[in-house]
């Protein structure tokens, strides 16, 4: 009741003519902890006109999540002397620690390239933001290198298809988070799309943490090095010496 | 079994790593190697990554050993003198190893580093081992022994200044000699995640000469205080043991050692030594086809 309300009144604030999206996320937190081996995130909602009503015409939906920029180094293998070695690197500010995308068609029939680079909508547009000059084939090689490990590792996705719009309102795609996903605080962004422009946007949070055990561990050995050691250390010697133990007993 | 492991970020079938951890455990068991050289490049393999791996197998060296030192003590098999010295070394050669560790890292030159320190060393002492291993095995055949080696130091060891009397080593010698031994040593258990032992072990009874009842347990007395040291290494500098880890490949080792040791009263010690030979090389060998064929994924990725 309370959204249609708002939306209601967005409509006598505003008036405009575009669509109005609703977006949201299966959960906002997901938790690492024991049993976790990747989930998978339903992100959906409705596209409304202004008025509050079903919107009488098919909109394109794009789905994006976002995880934490990071500024990396990526290298290079070249064989050098027979073998594979890091031979080129280069240095990019802002490599997203994860990137899905979902639409409800492939990205190139819904917008203009120019679209989606401004939008970042697909892996070919990521802003990755080299430190220092480049020649863009270095670069073009570098990014698509950056798109191709992070697609093996299950960090990058694009899903062409992967929206399902029912009736004109409902949208829904499922995002798939594996196991090794990076923490931190994910943007997860829908886009609606008319005629090859982006009418509409709305964005939503979501935040992957460690819990519990597994979060106090983690803290532990960041924090406090020396005292995380002595209880690696003790664990090992006290293993070793009861299994010596144990089995002089059988 | 999922277990999500929290400093390495990712989800691992708990049961292979224990089994993991269990063959390296009776590989330590029946040869008296702690098995490191084995588990850190399977654990990568596995999809763990190599500074996490290496971090997290110097641990589990430890659980290996433990059980070992308390036999070899009961039967005075450790020179304790002679083991506080290369002991001393290998604490030196972490911190030497840490800080080549950080360098190489910076140069993003760490992984291969580590490979071709494995090709170089696994080949050359595998080699060593086989070839050794194949002559007294000809001999026990045609019942001609193999003239007994000399015991005696190495030539450079003797031109060292300053020496001690190592009364159970039965050895007067510079203790600069296994100072240097513990240092190498020590460096290679932090770059490799290695106990050291198949380095250890021959350097000490053909470079030092010291006398063969005493060496198992002093290397392994080295290996014991130089892999914890090595963990305290890592906890302060890297960041990357991974307790749940090196619990889990603990829980493997340290009975696989046990049953290990079971075997290796029962198997010939030529033969057990030829098995061993030809696991080394054939690791060796994977690895140097490693670094010469193409990766299947060329591009890496490190924080900046």
């Amino acid at each position: 009741m309370k959204v249609w309300f708002a939306l209601l009144a967005l409509f006598a604030l505003t008036g405009a003519r575009d669509p109005i999206l609703v977006p949201e996320v299966s959960q906002h937190e997901v938790d690492l902890q024991q049993g976790f081996t990747g989930t998978e995130l339903l992100l959906f909602g409705a596209v409304l006109t202004p008025e509050g009503s079903r919107a009488a015409q098919d909109y394109d939906i794009i789905v994006v999540l976002k995880g934490p920029t990071q500024s990396v180094v990526l290298r290079e293998k070249q064989k050098v002397a027979g073998i594979w070695i890091n031979a080129a690197s280069t240095e990019l500010r802002s490599a997203p620690s994860y990137y899905a995308i979902a639409s409800s068609r492939p990205i190139a029939d819904i917008v203009d390239d120019k679209t989606a680079a401004i939008y970042e909508l697909g892996l070919r547009w990521l802003q990755l933001s080299p430190i220092g000059a480049i020649d863009p084939d270095e670069q073009a090689r570098f990014s698509s290198g950056l798109v191709d490990l992070n697609r093996r590792n299950g960090l990058y996705r694009e899903q062409e298809r992967g929206v399902t719009v029912k009736e004109q309102v409902l949208y829904q795609a499922r995002i798939e988070l594996p196991s090794r996903v990076p923490t931190g605080m994910y943007t997860a962004e829908t886009f609606a799309v008319s005629k090859g422009r982006v009418v509409a946007s709305a964005s939503s949070q979501v935040e992957v943490r460690k819990l519990g055990i597994e979060r106090a561990i983690a803290n532990f050995a960041e924090n406090y090095g020396f005292a995380y050691g002595l209880l690696a250390v003790f664990v090992s010697v006290a293993m070793g010496w009861l299994a010596g133990r144990l089995f002089a007993l059988i | 079994m999922d277990v999500y492991l929290p400093i390495a970020n990712l989800s691992v079938n708990g049961f292979i790593i224990v089994g993991l951890g269990a063959l390296t455990g009776v590989l330590s068991g029946m040869f008296g190697v702690g098995g490191g050289f084995l588990t850190t490049p399977l654990m990568i393999f596995y999809g763990i990554p190599p500074t996490v791996a290496a971090a997290s197998a110097a641990s589990q060296v430890t659980g290996a050993s433990v059980s070992g030192v308390f036999a070899h003590t009961r039967r005075g098999g450790v020179d304790y003198q002679m083991g506080a010295v290369m002991v001393a070394g290998g604490i030196i050669g972490t911190g030497l190893g840490s800080l080549l560790f950080t360098v190489l890292e910076q140069l993003g030159q760490i992984d291969t580093v580590i490979n071709i320190l494995y090709v170089v060393l696994l080949g050359s002492i595998g080699g060593l081992m086989a070839k050794e291993s194949i002559l007294s095995i000809r001999a026990e055949r045609s019942g001609i022994p193999i003239a007994a080696r000399k015991r005696r130091h190495h030539p450079m060891v003797a031109s060292l200044p300053m020496r001690w009397r190592f009364y159970r080593s039965g050895l007067y010698i510079s203790p600069l000699a296994p100072l240097l031994l513990g240092i190498g040593t020590g460096i290679l258990t932090m770059l490799m995640g290695i106990g050291g032992g198949f380095v250890l072990v021959p350097a000490m009874l053909y470079i030092l000469g010291m006398s063969a009842n005493v060496v198992v347990g002093t290397s392994l007395f080295q290996i014991l205080f130089v892999t914890m040291a090595t963990t305290m290494m890592h906890a302060l500098t890297t960041h990357a043991v991974d307790i749940v880890l090196a619990s889990l490949l603990l829980l493997g080792s340290v009975s696989g050692a046990q049953v290990g040791a079971q075997f290796a009263q029962k198997a010939s010690p030529v033969k057990l030594r030829l098995i061993l030979a030809i696991i080394v090389l054939l690791v060796a060998g994977r690895m140097a086809l490693g670094l010469g064929y193409r990766p299947d994924e060329i591009y890496t990725v490190a924080p900046l």
